[in-house]
Protein backbone atom coordinates (compact mmCIF):
# COMPACT_ATOMS: atom_id res chain seq x y z
CA UNK A 1 0.00 0.00 0.00
CA UNK A 2 2.31 2.63 1.24
CA UNK A 3 4.42 1.45 -1.77
CA UNK A 4 1.69 2.13 -4.26
CA UNK A 5 1.15 5.66 -2.64
CA UNK A 6 4.71 7.01 -3.16
CA UNK A 7 5.18 6.37 -7.07
CA UNK A 8 7.59 9.07 -7.83
CA UNK A 9 6.36 8.91 -11.12
CA UNK A 10 2.65 9.25 -10.69
CA UNK A 11 3.53 12.30 -8.08
CA UNK A 12 6.19 13.67 -10.71
CA UNK A 13 3.43 13.69 -13.76
CA UNK A 14 0.39 14.79 -11.69
CA UNK A 15 2.36 18.14 -10.29
CA UNK A 16 4.24 18.88 -13.27
CA UNK A 17 1.33 20.09 -15.13
CA UNK A 18 0.54 23.05 -12.55
CA UNK A 19 4.15 23.17 -11.37
CA UNK A 20 4.92 23.98 -14.73
CA UNK A 21 2.47 26.59 -15.64
CA UNK A 22 2.81 28.11 -12.01
CA UNK A 23 6.67 28.33 -12.57
CA UNK A 24 6.82 29.61 -16.20
CA UNK A 25 3.78 31.74 -16.24
CA UNK A 26 4.13 33.29 -12.62
CA UNK A 27 7.63 32.84 -10.75
CA UNK A 28 9.71 33.23 -13.90
CA UNK A 29 8.31 36.92 -14.75
CA UNK A 30 8.29 38.13 -11.54
CA UNK A 31 11.94 37.33 -11.42
CA UNK A 32 12.18 38.80 -15.42
CA UNK A 33 10.35 42.17 -14.65
CA UNK A 34 13.33 42.75 -11.75
CA UNK A 35 15.84 41.98 -14.66
CA UNK A 36 13.98 43.89 -17.02
CA UNK A 37 13.93 46.90 -14.67
CA UNK A 38 17.57 47.14 -15.13
CA UNK A 39 17.12 47.26 -18.96
CA UNK A 40 16.61 50.19 -21.47
CA UNK A 41 14.14 49.14 -23.58
CA UNK A 42 10.94 48.96 -26.12
CA UNK A 43 9.78 45.86 -25.50
CA UNK A 44 10.42 45.06 -29.61
CA UNK A 45 14.38 46.12 -30.36
CA UNK A 46 17.38 44.73 -28.20
CA UNK A 47 18.38 46.02 -24.49
CA UNK A 48 20.74 48.04 -23.57
CA UNK A 49 21.99 47.20 -19.78
CA UNK A 50 21.97 50.22 -17.99
CA UNK A 51 22.91 49.22 -14.28
CA UNK A 52 19.89 50.42 -11.36
CA UNK A 53 19.27 53.46 -13.40
CA UNK A 54 15.22 53.14 -13.88
CA UNK A 55 15.13 52.22 -10.02
CA UNK A 56 16.93 55.16 -9.36
CA UNK A 57 14.47 57.37 -11.27
CA UNK A 58 11.49 56.10 -9.98
CA UNK A 59 12.58 56.93 -6.41
CA UNK A 60 12.35 60.42 -7.72
CA UNK A 61 9.66 60.23 -10.23
CA UNK A 62 7.19 62.76 -8.10
CA UNK A 63 4.47 61.33 -10.92
CA UNK A 64 5.25 57.64 -9.35
CA UNK A 65 5.14 58.96 -6.07
CA UNK A 66 2.04 60.91 -6.44
CA UNK A 67 0.16 57.67 -7.99
CA UNK A 68 1.75 55.55 -4.97
CA UNK A 69 0.22 58.24 -3.00
CA UNK A 70 -3.72 57.66 -4.69
CA UNK A 71 -3.17 53.78 -4.21
CA UNK A 72 -2.59 54.09 -0.06
CA UNK A 73 -5.74 56.59 0.07
CA UNK A 74 -7.60 54.06 -1.50
CA UNK A 75 -5.62 51.41 1.09
CA UNK A 76 -6.73 53.41 3.81
CA UNK A 77 -10.55 54.56 2.69
CA UNK A 78 -11.12 50.14 1.98
CA UNK A 79 -9.48 49.79 5.49
CA UNK A 80 -11.71 52.29 7.09
CA UNK A 81 -14.61 50.65 5.53
CA UNK A 82 -14.17 47.62 6.85
CA UNK A 83 -15.73 48.57 9.88
CA UNK A 84 -19.22 49.48 8.31
CA UNK A 85 -18.85 46.02 6.53
CA UNK A 86 -18.81 44.31 10.17
CA UNK A 87 -20.99 46.77 11.81
CA UNK A 88 -24.01 45.19 8.95
CA UNK A 89 -22.53 41.80 8.95
CA UNK A 90 -23.20 42.26 13.06
CA UNK A 91 -26.95 42.85 12.28
CA UNK A 92 -26.90 40.40 9.78
CA UNK A 93 -26.14 38.05 11.30
CA UNK A 94 -28.01 38.67 14.70
CA UNK A 95 -31.09 36.27 13.70
CA UNK A 96 -32.31 38.69 11.30
CA UNK A 97 -35.20 37.23 9.54
CA UNK A 98 -34.33 37.35 5.78
CA UNK A 99 -30.72 37.44 5.93
CA UNK A 100 -29.44 34.97 3.58
CA UNK A 101 -31.45 36.98 0.81
CA UNK A 102 -29.98 40.30 2.06
CA UNK A 103 -26.38 38.94 2.25
CA UNK A 104 -26.89 37.94 -1.51
CA UNK A 105 -28.38 40.76 -2.75
CA UNK A 106 -25.03 42.67 -1.53
CA UNK A 107 -23.38 40.29 -3.13
CA UNK A 108 -24.32 41.31 -6.41
CA UNK A 109 -21.85 43.86 -7.82
CA UNK A 110 -18.85 41.73 -6.71
CA UNK A 111 -19.84 38.99 -9.53
CA UNK A 112 -19.88 41.42 -12.19
CA UNK A 113 -17.16 42.50 -14.19
CA UNK A 114 -15.42 45.79 -13.37
CA UNK A 115 -15.65 47.10 -17.00
CA UNK A 116 -19.42 46.96 -16.82
CA UNK A 117 -19.70 48.06 -13.23
CA UNK A 118 -17.33 50.86 -14.71
CA UNK A 119 -19.41 51.87 -17.65
CA UNK A 120 -22.34 51.67 -15.48
CA UNK A 121 -20.53 54.28 -13.14
CA UNK A 122 -20.06 56.58 -16.05
CA UNK A 123 -22.98 56.72 -16.94
CA UNK A 124 -24.44 57.21 -13.00
CA UNK A 125 -21.76 60.15 -12.83
CA UNK A 126 -22.38 61.73 -16.27
CA UNK A 127 -22.85 65.06 -15.61
CA UNK A 128 -25.53 66.00 -17.84
CA UNK A 129 -28.25 62.72 -17.73
CA UNK A 130 -26.46 60.65 -14.79
CA UNK A 131 -28.67 59.12 -12.82
CA UNK A 132 -26.44 61.01 -9.67
CA UNK A 133 -26.83 64.60 -11.28
CA UNK A 134 -30.75 63.77 -12.02
CA UNK A 135 -31.61 62.85 -8.72
CA UNK A 136 -29.04 65.98 -6.96
CA UNK A 137 -31.16 68.43 -9.65
CA UNK A 138 -33.99 66.97 -8.52
CA UNK A 139 -33.28 68.07 -4.51
CA UNK A 140 -32.30 71.51 -6.08
CA UNK A 141 -28.55 71.18 -6.48
CA UNK A 142 -28.09 74.15 -9.29
CA UNK A 143 -24.78 73.20 -10.22
CA UNK A 144 -23.47 69.54 -9.72
CA UNK A 145 -20.32 68.58 -9.59
CA UNK A 146 -18.48 67.18 -13.12
CA UNK A 147 -17.71 63.26 -11.05
CA UNK A 148 -14.64 62.26 -12.97
CA UNK A 149 -13.95 65.56 -14.58
CA UNK A 150 -12.77 67.54 -11.57
CA UNK A 151 -9.59 66.60 -10.55
CA UNK A 152 -9.74 67.44 -6.69
CA UNK A 153 -12.86 65.09 -6.66
CA UNK A 154 -12.46 62.62 -9.61
CA UNK A 155 -10.44 59.94 -7.06
CA UNK A 156 -13.23 60.17 -4.62
CA UNK A 157 -15.50 59.64 -7.09
CA UNK A 158 -13.51 56.35 -8.50
CA UNK A 159 -13.27 55.31 -4.73
CA UNK A 160 -16.83 54.72 -4.43
CA UNK A 161 -17.63 52.13 -6.82
CA UNK A 162 -14.64 50.31 -6.08
CA UNK A 163 -15.66 50.07 -2.06
CA UNK A 164 -19.71 49.73 -3.81
CA UNK A 165 -17.32 46.42 -5.51
CA UNK A 166 -16.47 44.88 -2.68
CA UNK A 167 -18.92 45.63 0.02
CA UNK A 168 -20.81 42.49 -0.57
CA UNK A 169 -17.42 40.34 -0.25
CA UNK A 170 -16.28 41.52 3.40
CA UNK A 171 -20.09 41.54 5.05
CA UNK A 172 -20.00 37.67 3.45
CA UNK A 173 -16.76 37.18 5.12
CA UNK A 174 -17.50 38.71 7.76
CA UNK A 175 -21.09 36.57 8.09
CA UNK A 176 -19.26 33.55 7.45
CA UNK A 177 -16.74 34.05 10.48
CA UNK A 178 -19.79 35.33 12.92
CA UNK A 179 -22.31 32.69 12.53
CA UNK A 180 -18.65 30.10 13.44
CA UNK A 181 -18.97 31.40 16.93
CA UNK A 182 -20.35 28.71 18.92
CA UNK A 183 -24.30 29.41 20.45
CA UNK A 184 -23.38 28.71 23.76
CA UNK A 185 -20.78 30.96 24.51
CA UNK A 186 -22.93 34.22 23.35
CA UNK A 187 -26.11 32.34 25.61
CA UNK A 188 -23.98 32.28 28.40
CA UNK A 189 -23.10 36.15 28.07
CA UNK A 190 -26.68 36.84 27.78
CA UNK A 191 -27.66 35.14 30.92
CA UNK A 192 -24.48 37.14 32.56
CA UNK A 193 -26.50 39.93 32.04
CA UNK A 194 -24.07 41.40 28.99
CA UNK A 195 -25.67 43.72 26.63
CA UNK A 196 -25.98 43.63 22.63
CA UNK A 197 -23.48 46.03 22.32
CA UNK A 198 -21.23 44.22 25.22
CA UNK A 199 -21.77 41.06 23.22
CA UNK A 200 -20.23 42.38 19.81
CA UNK A 201 -17.74 44.18 21.24
CA UNK A 202 -16.41 42.21 24.06
CA UNK A 203 -17.00 38.37 22.69
CA UNK A 204 -17.78 38.52 19.07
CA UNK A 205 -15.46 40.86 17.78
CA UNK A 206 -12.27 39.27 19.42
CA UNK A 207 -13.62 36.05 18.60
CA UNK A 208 -13.64 36.53 14.91
CA UNK A 209 -10.29 38.99 14.92
CA UNK A 210 -8.01 36.22 13.24
CA UNK A 211 -10.95 37.09 10.01
CA UNK A 212 -10.76 40.47 10.46
CA UNK A 213 -7.32 40.38 10.52
CA UNK A 214 -6.98 38.60 7.12
CA UNK A 215 -9.48 41.41 5.69
CA UNK A 216 -7.52 43.80 6.61
CA UNK A 217 -4.37 42.74 4.71
CA UNK A 218 -7.25 41.40 1.67
CA UNK A 219 -7.83 45.31 1.18
CA UNK A 220 -4.93 46.92 1.69
CA UNK A 221 -3.05 45.10 -1.15
CA UNK A 222 -6.08 44.70 -3.51
CA UNK A 223 -5.89 48.67 -3.12
CA UNK A 224 -2.03 48.71 -3.87
CA UNK A 225 -2.60 47.19 -6.85
CA UNK A 226 -5.84 48.00 -8.08
CA UNK A 227 -6.49 48.96 -11.55
CA UNK A 228 -9.15 47.66 -13.83
CA UNK A 229 -12.10 50.53 -12.95
CA UNK A 230 -9.97 52.97 -12.47
CA UNK A 231 -8.36 52.28 -16.04
CA UNK A 232 -11.65 51.85 -18.28
CA UNK A 233 -13.27 55.09 -15.78
CA UNK A 234 -10.86 57.80 -16.25
CA UNK A 235 -7.26 56.24 -17.56
CA UNK A 236 -5.45 57.92 -14.61
CA UNK A 237 -6.64 61.46 -16.02
CA UNK A 238 -7.68 64.19 -15.94
CA UNK A 239 -3.78 65.26 -15.39
CA UNK A 240 -3.06 62.18 -13.49
CA UNK A 241 -5.27 63.17 -10.69
CA UNK A 242 -6.82 59.50 -10.34
CA UNK A 243 -3.20 57.83 -11.52
CA UNK A 244 -2.69 54.86 -9.49
CA UNK A 245 0.59 52.23 -9.28
CA UNK A 246 -0.38 50.07 -11.70
CA UNK A 247 -2.45 52.85 -13.87
CA UNK A 248 0.96 54.55 -13.88
CA UNK A 249 3.05 51.36 -14.96
CA UNK A 250 0.42 50.35 -17.57
CA UNK A 251 0.73 53.36 -19.55
CA UNK A 252 4.47 53.09 -19.32
CA UNK A 253 5.00 49.63 -20.90
CA UNK A 254 1.82 49.67 -23.64
CA UNK A 255 1.17 52.97 -24.52
CA UNK A 256 4.74 54.52 -24.31
CA UNK A 257 6.14 51.35 -24.68
CA UNK A 258 8.91 52.09 -22.31
CA UNK A 259 9.35 48.68 -21.06
CA UNK A 260 12.51 49.05 -18.53
CA UNK A 261 11.09 51.70 -16.44
CA UNK A 262 7.70 50.21 -16.68
CA UNK A 263 9.69 46.75 -15.70
CA UNK A 264 10.68 48.99 -12.79
CA UNK A 265 7.86 50.58 -11.74
CA UNK A 266 5.91 47.07 -11.88
CA UNK A 267 8.72 45.59 -9.12
CA UNK A 268 8.39 48.65 -7.07
CA UNK A 269 4.88 47.64 -7.00
CA UNK A 270 5.74 43.76 -6.19
CA UNK A 271 7.81 45.43 -3.48
CA UNK A 272 5.80 48.10 -1.81
CA UNK A 273 2.95 45.07 -2.04
CA UNK A 274 4.95 42.60 -0.34
CA UNK A 275 6.49 45.20 2.34
CA UNK A 276 3.39 46.35 3.52
CA UNK A 277 1.58 43.06 3.98
CA UNK A 278 4.65 41.99 5.96
CA UNK A 279 4.68 45.03 8.05
CA UNK A 280 0.65 44.61 8.65
CA UNK A 281 1.10 41.48 9.45
CA UNK A 282 3.68 42.26 12.06
CA UNK A 283 2.18 45.04 13.35
CA UNK A 284 -1.66 42.90 13.89
CA UNK A 285 0.61 39.73 15.03
CA UNK A 286 -0.76 38.03 18.33
CA UNK A 287 0.79 37.43 21.15
CA UNK A 288 -1.77 35.02 21.97
CA UNK A 289 -4.49 32.91 19.54
CA UNK A 290 -7.76 32.91 21.27
CA UNK A 291 -9.21 29.59 21.15
CA UNK A 292 -13.13 28.66 21.73
CA UNK B 1 -34.64 43.99 21.97
CA UNK B 2 -37.99 45.63 20.80
CA UNK B 3 -40.10 45.94 17.95
CA UNK B 4 -38.57 49.35 17.21
CA UNK B 5 -34.92 48.29 17.37
CA UNK B 6 -35.62 45.43 15.16
CA UNK B 7 -37.56 48.16 12.40
CA UNK B 8 -34.43 50.53 12.87
CA UNK B 9 -31.97 47.44 11.83
CA UNK B 10 -34.19 46.29 9.33
CA UNK B 11 -34.04 50.27 8.25
CA UNK B 12 -30.45 50.01 7.68
CA UNK B 13 -30.52 47.03 6.20
CA UNK B 14 -32.45 47.98 3.92
CA UNK B 15 -30.61 50.82 2.63
CA UNK B 16 -27.45 48.99 2.12
CA UNK B 17 -29.36 46.47 -0.19
CA UNK B 18 -30.86 50.05 -1.98
CA UNK B 19 -27.07 51.28 -2.23
CA UNK B 20 -25.88 47.82 -3.27
CA UNK B 21 -28.98 46.76 -5.96
CA UNK B 22 -30.37 50.31 -7.36
CA UNK B 23 -27.24 51.08 -9.74
CA UNK B 24 -27.90 47.54 -11.40
CA UNK B 25 -31.52 48.03 -11.37
CA UNK B 26 -31.18 51.61 -13.47
CA UNK B 27 -28.65 49.47 -15.75
CA UNK B 28 -31.79 47.19 -16.79
CA UNK B 29 -34.79 50.22 -16.58
CA UNK B 30 -32.24 52.21 -18.86
CA UNK B 31 -31.13 49.23 -21.43
CA UNK B 32 -34.96 48.94 -22.38
CA UNK B 33 -35.36 52.82 -22.44
CA UNK B 34 -34.79 55.01 -25.97
CA UNK B 35 -32.45 58.09 -25.67
CA UNK B 36 -35.56 60.49 -25.17
CA UNK B 37 -36.68 58.56 -22.73
CA UNK B 38 -33.77 58.21 -21.00
CA UNK B 39 -32.86 61.74 -21.02
CA UNK B 40 -36.38 62.92 -20.26
CA UNK B 41 -37.43 61.24 -18.04
CA UNK B 42 -36.87 60.18 -14.06
CA UNK B 43 -34.34 57.31 -13.61
CA UNK B 44 -36.70 55.53 -11.29
CA UNK B 45 -39.45 55.15 -14.13
CA UNK B 46 -40.21 52.17 -15.35
CA UNK B 47 -39.98 52.09 -19.63
CA UNK B 48 -43.10 53.45 -21.28
CA UNK B 49 -42.93 51.42 -23.71
CA UNK B 50 -40.04 48.16 -23.62
CA UNK B 51 -37.65 48.69 -26.32
CA UNK B 52 -36.38 44.83 -27.58
CA UNK B 53 -34.98 46.71 -30.22
CA UNK B 54 -31.54 47.76 -28.31
CA UNK B 55 -30.52 44.42 -27.66
CA UNK B 56 -31.55 43.35 -30.99
CA UNK B 57 -28.80 46.22 -32.82
CA UNK B 58 -26.19 44.81 -30.34
CA UNK B 59 -26.30 41.87 -30.78
CA UNK B 60 -26.63 42.13 -34.67
CA UNK B 61 -23.61 44.53 -34.54
CA UNK B 62 -21.29 41.93 -33.56
CA UNK B 63 -21.74 41.15 -30.21
CA UNK B 64 -22.22 37.77 -30.55
CA UNK B 65 -18.85 36.83 -31.49
CA UNK B 66 -17.21 38.34 -28.12
CA UNK B 67 -19.97 36.35 -26.47
CA UNK B 68 -19.05 33.00 -28.32
CA UNK B 69 -14.85 34.01 -27.35
CA UNK B 70 -16.11 34.68 -23.56
CA UNK B 71 -18.21 30.77 -23.53
CA UNK B 72 -15.37 28.89 -24.93
CA UNK B 73 -12.23 30.58 -22.95
CA UNK B 74 -13.92 30.66 -19.88
CA UNK B 75 -14.84 27.05 -20.56
CA UNK B 76 -11.78 25.43 -21.59
CA UNK B 77 -9.80 27.61 -18.64
CA UNK B 78 -12.05 25.65 -16.07
CA UNK B 79 -11.50 22.76 -17.36
CA UNK B 80 -7.74 22.77 -17.58
CA UNK B 81 -7.31 24.66 -14.11
CA UNK B 82 -9.90 21.93 -12.13
CA UNK B 83 -7.98 18.84 -14.01
CA UNK B 84 -4.69 20.50 -12.83
CA UNK B 85 -5.16 21.51 -9.82
CA UNK B 86 -7.09 18.15 -8.61
CA UNK B 87 -4.01 16.21 -9.60
CA UNK B 88 -2.14 18.11 -7.94
CA UNK B 89 -4.14 18.50 -4.99
CA UNK B 90 -4.72 14.46 -4.90
CA UNK B 91 -0.23 14.36 -4.72
CA UNK B 92 -0.09 16.50 -2.09
CA UNK B 93 -2.47 15.28 -0.03
CA UNK B 94 -2.77 11.71 -0.32
CA UNK B 95 0.58 10.31 -1.24
CA UNK B 96 3.77 10.07 0.94
CA UNK B 97 6.74 12.01 -0.61
CA UNK B 98 9.10 14.19 1.01
CA UNK B 99 8.79 17.39 -1.13
CA UNK B 100 4.83 18.06 -1.04
CA UNK B 101 5.05 20.72 1.87
CA UNK B 102 7.52 22.50 -0.09
CA UNK B 103 5.47 22.23 -3.39
CA UNK B 104 2.18 23.26 -1.05
CA UNK B 105 4.23 26.82 -0.01
CA UNK B 106 5.02 27.50 -3.94
CA UNK B 107 1.80 26.86 -4.80
CA UNK B 108 -0.05 28.89 -2.15
CA UNK B 109 2.82 31.78 -2.64
CA UNK B 110 1.16 32.34 -6.19
CA UNK B 111 -1.87 33.80 -4.28
CA UNK B 112 0.32 36.99 -2.86
CA UNK B 113 1.32 37.60 -6.61
CA UNK B 114 -0.06 41.44 -8.18
CA UNK B 115 -0.55 40.08 -11.46
CA UNK B 116 0.57 43.59 -12.73
CA UNK B 117 4.18 43.11 -11.67
CA UNK B 118 4.67 40.05 -14.22
CA UNK B 119 2.32 41.68 -17.06
CA UNK B 120 5.79 42.93 -18.94
CA UNK B 121 7.41 39.96 -19.11
CA UNK B 122 4.18 37.47 -19.80
CA UNK B 123 3.63 39.36 -22.32
CA UNK B 124 7.34 39.53 -24.10
CA UNK B 125 7.24 35.95 -23.42
CA UNK B 126 3.98 35.03 -25.46
CA UNK B 127 5.07 37.71 -28.02
CA UNK B 128 8.81 35.53 -28.76
CA UNK B 129 6.35 32.38 -29.07
CA UNK B 130 3.87 33.82 -31.40
CA UNK B 131 1.14 33.62 -28.28
CA UNK B 132 0.24 37.68 -28.76
CA UNK B 133 -2.90 38.00 -30.67
CA UNK B 134 -4.08 34.25 -29.81
CA UNK B 135 -6.81 33.07 -27.27
CA UNK B 136 -4.54 30.59 -26.13
CA UNK B 137 -2.17 32.83 -24.43
CA UNK B 138 -5.33 33.76 -22.53
CA UNK B 139 -6.33 30.16 -21.93
CA UNK B 140 -2.82 29.66 -20.46
CA UNK B 141 -3.08 32.40 -18.42
CA UNK B 142 -6.24 32.04 -16.77
CA UNK B 143 -5.30 28.35 -16.01
CA UNK B 144 -2.25 29.26 -14.25
CA UNK B 145 -3.42 32.63 -12.30
CA UNK B 146 -6.57 30.62 -11.33
CA UNK B 147 -4.60 27.55 -10.10
CA UNK B 148 -3.34 28.58 -6.39
CA UNK B 149 -7.19 29.75 -5.44
CA UNK B 150 -8.46 26.51 -6.60
CA UNK B 151 -6.16 24.37 -4.96
CA UNK B 152 -6.69 26.24 -2.07
CA UNK B 153 -10.34 25.60 -1.77
CA UNK B 154 -9.89 22.17 -2.88
CA UNK B 155 -7.12 21.54 -0.14
CA UNK B 156 -9.71 21.40 2.52
CA UNK B 157 -12.00 18.62 1.20
CA UNK B 158 -9.13 16.23 0.07
CA UNK B 159 -7.49 15.71 3.28
CA UNK B 160 -10.90 14.83 4.50
CA UNK B 161 -11.07 11.78 1.97
CA UNK B 162 -11.12 8.64 4.35
CA UNK B 163 -8.18 6.20 3.66
CA UNK B 164 -10.33 3.50 3.43
CA UNK B 165 -11.40 4.33 0.12
CA UNK B 166 -8.23 4.33 -1.32
CA UNK B 167 -6.86 0.99 0.50
CA UNK B 168 -10.00 -0.91 -1.15
CA UNK B 169 -9.42 0.39 -4.37
CA UNK B 170 -5.49 -0.78 -4.27
CA UNK B 171 -6.40 -3.71 -2.98
CA UNK B 172 -9.01 -4.64 -5.96
CA UNK B 173 -6.38 -3.84 -8.28
CA UNK B 174 -7.10 -0.46 -8.97
CA UNK B 175 -3.94 1.57 -10.98
CA UNK B 176 -3.29 5.28 -9.55
CA UNK B 177 -5.03 6.96 -12.53
CA UNK B 178 -8.10 5.03 -12.34
CA UNK B 179 -8.20 5.49 -8.60
CA UNK B 180 -7.93 9.46 -8.98
CA UNK B 181 -10.56 9.42 -12.42
CA UNK B 182 -12.65 6.81 -11.40
CA UNK B 183 -12.91 7.65 -7.86
CA UNK B 184 -11.95 10.68 -6.58
CA UNK B 185 -13.05 13.19 -9.40
CA UNK B 186 -16.61 11.43 -9.00
CA UNK B 187 -16.77 12.18 -4.65
CA UNK B 188 -15.13 15.22 -5.16
CA UNK B 189 -18.14 16.48 -7.54
CA UNK B 190 -19.73 19.08 -5.47
CA UNK B 191 -16.07 20.68 -4.37
CA UNK B 192 -15.47 21.00 -7.77
CA UNK B 193 -18.58 22.25 -9.02
CA UNK B 194 -17.82 24.93 -5.92
CA UNK B 195 -14.18 26.04 -7.76
CA UNK B 196 -15.56 25.65 -11.34
CA UNK B 197 -18.52 28.44 -10.54
CA UNK B 198 -15.74 30.60 -9.00
CA UNK B 199 -13.07 30.53 -11.48
CA UNK B 200 -16.02 31.10 -14.02
CA UNK B 201 -16.65 34.39 -12.39
CA UNK B 202 -13.02 34.99 -12.66
CA UNK B 203 -12.66 34.27 -16.07
CA UNK B 204 -15.91 35.54 -17.50
CA UNK B 205 -15.03 38.85 -15.60
CA UNK B 206 -11.24 39.02 -16.71
CA UNK B 207 -10.09 42.55 -18.08
CA UNK B 208 -6.59 42.95 -18.38
CA UNK B 209 -4.90 40.07 -19.94
CA UNK B 210 -7.49 40.18 -22.76
CA UNK B 211 -6.96 43.72 -23.21
CA UNK B 212 -2.87 43.24 -22.97
CA UNK B 213 -2.65 40.02 -25.43
CA UNK B 214 -5.02 40.46 -27.69
CA UNK B 215 -5.30 42.84 -30.47
CA UNK B 216 -7.66 42.24 -33.19
CA UNK B 217 -11.77 42.08 -32.74
CA UNK B 218 -12.23 38.59 -33.60
CA UNK B 219 -10.45 37.17 -30.22
CA UNK B 220 -12.05 39.52 -27.70
CA UNK B 221 -13.90 38.61 -25.09
CA UNK B 222 -17.04 40.32 -23.45
CA UNK B 223 -15.14 42.62 -21.07
CA UNK B 224 -12.83 43.70 -23.61
CA UNK B 225 -15.14 43.81 -26.95
CA UNK B 226 -18.08 46.21 -24.51
CA UNK B 227 -14.94 48.53 -24.54
CA UNK B 228 -15.17 48.92 -28.57
CA UNK B 229 -18.96 48.42 -28.04
CA UNK B 230 -19.31 51.94 -26.09
CA UNK B 231 -17.13 53.83 -28.04
CA UNK B 232 -19.31 52.93 -31.13
CA UNK B 233 -22.49 54.23 -29.75
CA UNK B 234 -21.10 56.80 -27.62
CA UNK B 235 -24.93 58.75 -27.30
CA UNK B 236 -26.80 55.74 -27.41
CA UNK B 237 -27.29 55.13 -24.29
CA UNK B 238 -29.97 52.25 -24.71
CA UNK B 239 -27.63 50.24 -27.03
CA UNK B 240 -24.87 50.94 -24.11
CA UNK B 241 -27.09 49.21 -21.46
CA UNK B 242 -28.20 46.75 -23.70
CA UNK B 243 -24.30 45.96 -24.26
CA UNK B 244 -24.08 45.66 -20.30
CA UNK B 245 -27.12 43.68 -19.67
CA UNK B 246 -25.47 41.00 -22.16
CA UNK B 247 -22.20 41.16 -20.50
CA UNK B 248 -23.44 40.60 -16.94
CA UNK B 249 -26.45 38.52 -17.64
CA UNK B 250 -24.99 34.66 -17.90
CA UNK B 251 -22.94 35.43 -14.40
CA UNK B 252 -26.63 36.47 -12.97
CA UNK B 253 -28.31 34.25 -13.94
CA UNK B 254 -25.31 31.74 -12.88
CA UNK B 255 -25.92 33.20 -9.45
CA UNK B 256 -29.60 32.80 -9.85
CA UNK B 257 -29.01 28.66 -9.60
CA UNK B 258 -25.79 28.26 -7.70
CA UNK B 259 -26.04 31.56 -4.84
CA UNK B 260 -25.32 28.97 -2.35
CA UNK B 261 -22.39 27.28 -3.53
CA UNK B 262 -20.84 31.14 -5.18
CA UNK B 263 -21.03 32.13 -1.26
CA UNK B 264 -19.56 28.53 0.04
CA UNK B 265 -16.43 29.64 -2.17
CA UNK B 266 -16.26 32.78 -1.87
CA UNK B 267 -16.27 32.16 2.14
CA UNK B 268 -14.13 29.51 2.16
CA UNK B 269 -11.47 30.82 -0.01
CA UNK B 270 -11.26 34.19 1.59
CA UNK B 271 -11.24 32.60 5.09
CA UNK B 272 -8.87 30.04 5.09
CA UNK B 273 -6.24 32.62 3.82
Amino acid sequence: MNKVMSDKWFITLYILPAMLLLGILIFIPLILTGYYGLMRWDGIGSMEFIGLTNYINVIQDGVFWRSAGHSFLLALFSTLSLIIYLAVAMILASKIKGSDFLRKIYLIPMLLSSVAIAQLWIKIYNPSNGMLNEILRGLGVQNPPLWLADPNIVLYSIFVPILWQYAGFYILIYYAALKGIPESIVEAAKIDGATPVQIAFKIKLPLIMGVVKVTVVLAIIGSLKYFDLIWVMTGGGPNGASEVMASYMYKLAFANNNFGYGSAVAFMLLLITLLVTLVVRKLTADKEEIQY
Amino acid sequence: MGRIGYFLLYICLSIVAVFQIFPIVWLFLFSLKDNREIFAGSPFALPSEIQWQNYVNVWQGGIGNYFFNSVWITGVSIVLTLLFASMAVFVITRMTWKLNKFFLGLFMVGLMIPIHSSLIPLFSMFLSVNLIDNPWSIVLTYTAYNLPITMMILLGFFYTIPKEIEEAAIIDGASLHRLFFRIILPISTPILSTTAIINMIYNWNEFVFVNTFIASDRYKTLTVGIQNFVGQYMTDWGAIGATLVISVLPILVAFLFFSNKIVDGISSSAVKG
